[in-house]
């Protein structure tokens, strides 16, 4: 499963709050959350988002809230993967459980600029960086996260495996 | 093996387990409430099972938005209601009961070594009474309502040793806001959190549950106290109905912290993050807009006994706003009783019925911006309260009470003074 983007950056400690205001959690359609992406931090992220980009951030991505509205609104943003030096374990679990490959990876803070163009090959665990030509060793994903990602998340994995017994 | 990895082999049917292992584990109970149960509610009716696989297990509460604030969340609530109808869960909480955690622990469903998961992330705070307990998003309690289990990595344990007694006005809120500006908001990912140590054992059940619901402001997957007398007397039980686990005398951990409570002061978390913790006296004069008392984190009754203490014969400052909210029914009548409410009224207070209300912005008491807010809750982050340009510090029952006195952040110990 390869995925490739331009980096879009944030810094240390980004928070569910600032990635999904809780005020935005009445609403259900993805689509709608997907606009309210990022608010707190970027109020353009959106517009960036749209294309497909891969979003690089710093120590403890998604700390806070277990809200899964705020991996849900940025997939639905247009994020495709999320790099970071580290996450917070609800953020990262909820992440791939819809679907959002989500990337532990040392150094991506200093050796990615915002806009360089990424490839991140998430089985071998390496995040190419086209635009400085070097390349990145990530924590490589347990296959059992692979399925899942590779189902498209963790209820249409877990929907195969039911169906197959 | 220490008391997290022994709850973790028992419910994943192992001898052993070792940190990083992952394992398949059987889940006791689960936990969703009106912002997290609906999505989870969705993602359930795909996975394409007629029925959940024990109604008994599951618990909805009704709390960050109770009574409905809006059309939607009154639609949300409609949601939780009758797919606890269609699948025969009779552990509804509806409007009123109480923030979700305060409920669970109050109506039972923790207890020592139990599993608890719960689409919220301050789940944690059943460590306090020896339940390994953490935080899942919707979709996973989905799986959960499905299956019955899930698969959770062995955390590495960060043992946590605190000595000492508080001196007057020094709270389990201030110990745990000085642990996270020690540690740092990312200081403990992943790990699990063992408290031991005189402090903590001489700590009652109250505030034990708000060191443990807090763990997750520095990462942590869980928070645990070993189960001692105070435990088993909060939860009336007696020693053969409790699942006792100790941690070995060579349970391994990572590191080990020593926390010295005797020459701890006041504390108060600064904005924009949690870890930002500073003595109330260093920021103390900055002016606040409202006081929030109340939280899964701090809305016990011995937080409301402690602000009233405070508020006995004063009067909240003209052009600050003291809100005070019971974490659940049970504390509300409790408070009634003991005449709390009548010093928080008179005092100038609003009181609110029990639910998360200001913690998350919500409803009830949300801030616009360069507005100022002292809370007892859990986080302040950027628009957590409200406006992305509002301050949020948070603070123990005392200091916040003080501070709504005097209309600006005081440390308690200077309002006793005067």
């Amino acid at each position: 499963m390869i995925v490739s983007g331009k980096a879009v950056k944030f810094g240390n400690n980004v928070d569910t709050d600032v990635i999904l205001p809780a005020k935005y959690m009445t609403f259900i359609d993805p689509n709608e959350l997907a606009r309210h992406a990022m608010e707190g931090l970027d109020p353009n992220f959106t517009a960036k988002a749209k294309s497909g980009v891969i979003l690089v951030a710093g120590k403890n991505f998604g700390c806070g809230s277990s809200r899964e509205q705020a991996p849900l609104a940025l997939k639905y943003a247009g994020v495709k993967c999320v790099i970071a030096e580290s996450f917070a374990r609800i953020f990262y679990r909820n992440a791939i459980n819809i679907g959002l490959p989500a990337v532990e990876c040392a150094g991506v803070s200093s050796k990615i600029e915002d806009g360089d163009e990424l490839t991140v090959d998430l089985e071998k665990g390496i995040v190419k960086n086209q635009s400085k030509n070097m390349a990145l060793h990530a924590a490589e994903l347990p296959p059992f996260i692979l399925e899942i990602l590779l189902n498209g998340g963790l209820i249409e994995n877990l929907r195969r495996r039911i169906e197959k017994k | 093996m220490n008391l997290t990895e022994k709850i973790l082999a028992r419910a994943s049917g192992k001898e052993k387990v070792t940190p990083r292992e992952i394992v398949e584990a059987k889940v006791d109970v689960v936990m969703v409430n009106d912002l997290t149960g609906p999505l989870a509610v969705e993602a359930f009716r795909k996975i394409g099972v007629p029925h959940v696989w024990d109604s008994r297990r599951i618990v909805i509460v009704l709390d960050h938005l109770a009574p409905a604030s809006s059309e939607k969340a009154a639609e949300l609530h409609k949601i939780m209601r009758k797919f606890a109808e269609e699948q025969k869960i009779e552990n509804l909480y509806d409007v009123g009961e109480g923030v979700c955690h305060q409920v669970m622990v109050e109506k039972g469903y923790v207890a020592p070594g139990k599993l608890i998961v719960g689409a919220d992330s301050h789940t944690c705070m059943y460590g306090a009474l020896g339940a390994f307990a953490t935080g899942i998003g919707s979709t996973e309690a989905a799986a959960v309502f499905a299956t019955g289990s899930i698969w959770l990595k062995v955390p590495e344990a960060i043992k946590i040793s605190v000595e000492g007694s508080f001196k007057k006005f020094v709270t389990p809120k201030d110990l745990i806001l000085f642990i996270i500006g020690k540690m740092g908001a990312d200081g403990a990912i992943y790990k699990s959190i063992e408290f031991y140590g005189s402090t903590i054992h001489s700590m009652s059940a109250d505030g034990r549950m708000t060191l443990c619901n807090m763990v997750v402001e520095m990462g942590a997957k869980n928070g645990i106290i070993e189960p001692d007398e105070i435990t088993l007397k909060y939860l009336n039980l007696n020693l053969k109905q409790a699942e006792f686990f100790k941690s070995d005398e060579n349970a391994s951990y990572e590191k080990i912290v020593e926390v010295d409570a005797s020459g701890m002061e006041p504390q108060v978390s600064c904005p924009h993050s949690v870890d930002n913790v500073k003595n109330v006296r260093e920021v103390a004069g900055v002016e606040v807009d409202q006081a929030f008392i109340g939280s899964c984190t701090n809305g016990r009754i011995e937080d409301l006994r402690l602000a009233a203490q405070i508020l006995k014969n004063q009067k909240v400052k003209e052009g600050t706003r003291l809100l005070v909210i019971p974490a659940s029914r049970e504390v509300y009548l409790q408070a009634l009783r003991e005449g709390l409410l009548e010093t928080f009224i008179k005092a100038g207070a609003v009181v609110c019925n029990p639910t998360c209300g200001p913690c998350l912005g919500g409803h009830l008491g949300i801030l616009a911006p360069n507005e100022v807010c002292i809370s007892t809750s859990n986080r302040n982050f950027i628009g957590r309260m409200g406006s992305t340009k509002a301050y949020v510090y948070l603070a123990s029952p005392a200091t916040v009470a003080a501070s709504a006195v005097k209309g600006k952040i005081t440390d308690p110990r200077e309002l006793e003074a005067e």
